[in-house]
């Protein structure tokens, strides 16, 4: 479970940064650790050390998992293309935030 | 409950082929993918296609929803007919265990609600008598000002739910959640517990959250970093000039230099998104706006200054 401060209201905790072991990840996207392995070795995911068992995961490991799971059931994308789909979107949603913020600045 | 359009929904005709349907399938679920599409209401259309496919690519299914008739409308209200049997097909394939085909009708589940717990699934395991629930994932939608101040927020997640038949049903279930200050657009909150109920002694699921962050009319978000434009006259950027900024914590005055000019950058450290590390930083966009000269006094004030400060704004331009 998470290192992190845990916030407690109505017995709802909600932690803020949480972490994940392998164990966590496999759980919450209902994968193996094998799987987890060929989405490292594909570039879904960086994990350094690549050593698994001890990594600590975070929630934009886990949103990258589960979108490359999603991508791979729903439109039949292998985890190469998962993980291309995955970078691209990542620059796309940079550049949206840059325009965004430019075209703000030219209303003025 | 609803009359849902199957064929409609995929855009087919009702003789379709399988590989119609299936192509059709694929271009929407391409265009209406939530992990990917931009179109407004993604994931519920995305929910549709899936619930379409689902009953269009099983002949067996297609079949006993063929026989409901063709009298329906999409959206109307829909009864089944007095001599409808219900749907059993094949228990085949994994468990209806929620998370992927929670989200779908409640048509698709009084039809094909006596097979869902076997429906074919592929995204889950099969389970024995005791297995923790699965995680739910939803998304929140706050202002910026929630995000920088914190708040507390009612949600409702639709969670599915095996009756006392065994059929699934989507209930509907309120939180109220506290959103710590200082979150960020993408950001995944984990509620403990607070995911699909286990099956027999297995613990409930988590619920992981992702903050989106509804885009403000005077301040944008990149990171934990504000930016806000400020507009300045073209003497407070000539001469300097103490003007007040707005913050997400409130106004601050901040000390425009003598010689300023429009699209500097200027750092309001530690105004930014708050952060139990480092808070970001607010950035001010200089932006000068020039007063209309609409008098023959103002036009006077503009004649005097061309006489008296040549300036060629355009010098860099000129060609060699």
């Amino acid at each position: 479970m998470s290192k992190n401060t845990f916030l407690v209201m109505r017995e709802i905790v909600i932690e803020e940064q949480p972490k994940l072991s392998l164990e966590e990840l496999c759980v919450a996207c209902h994968v193996t650790p094998d799987d987890i392995q060929d989405m490292v070795d594909f570039g879904v995911i960086d994990v350094e050390n690549n050593i698994l068992e001890t990594y600590e995961f975070d929630m934009h490991h886990l949103r990258r998992v589960r979108t490359a799971i999603h991508l791979q059931q729903d439109l039949e994308v292998n985890l190469a293309g998962a993980a291309l789909v995955l970078d691209l979107m990542d620059e796309v949603e940079q550049l949206r935030t840059q325009v965004a913020l430019l075209e703000k600045q030219l209303k003025f | 409950m609803e009359y849902k359009d199957y064929y409609k929904i995929l855009g087919v005709a009702r003789g379709a082929t399988q590989d119609e349907i299936k192509r059709s399938y694929r271009k929407l679920a391409r265009k209406y993918h939530p992990d990917v599409s931009k179109e407004p209401n993604a994931e519920e259309k995305f929910k549709e296609v899936q619930e379409s496919y689902e009953v269009l690519k099983d002949p067996k299914k297609r079949e006993a929803y063929d026989q409901l008739g063709t009298q329906w409308q999409g959206g109307q209200e829909f009864r089944p007919p007095p001599n409808w049997g219900g749907f059993s097909g094949a228990a085949q394939g994994t468990n209806f265990e929620g998370e992927d085909f929670g989200g779908f009708s409640d048509f698709f589940a009084n039809i094909f609600g006596g097979q869902a717990r076997q429906a074919s699934g592929g995204r889950h395991r099969r389970h024995s008598a005791d297995q923790r629930g699965s995680d739910q994932h939803a998304k929140i939608s706050i202002p910026l000002e929630d995000a920088y101040h914190g708040a507390t927020k009612s949600i409702q997640l639709q969670t599915p739910e095996a009756n006392e038949y065994g059929m699934m049903q989507n209930k509907i279930r309120t939180l109220k959640i506290n959103i710590p200050k200082g979150v960020t657009s993408g950001q995944q909150l984990r509620l403990a517990g607070q995911g699909i109920p286990g099956m027999g002694r297995g613990p409930a699921g988590d619920l992981f959250l992702e903050i989106e962050i509804q885009p403000n009319r005077l301040f944008s978000l990149q990171g934990k970093d504000i930016y806000v434009t400020l507009p300045i006259t073209p003497w407070e950027a000539a001469l300097g000039a103490k003007v007040p900024v707005p913050t997400l914590g409130g106004a601050v005055d901040m000390k425009i230099a003598a010689g300023s000019q429009a699209g500097q950058k200027l750092r309001l450290k530690g105004r930014g998104m708050p952060s139990k590390a480092v808070s970001g930083d607010q950035y001010v966009l200089l932006q000068v706006v020039t007063p209309p000269a609409n008098t023959d006094v103002q036009r006077a004030l503009y004649e005097k200054m061309s006489q008296e400060m040549p300036f060629n704004p355009r010098e860099k331009m000129e060609h060699s």
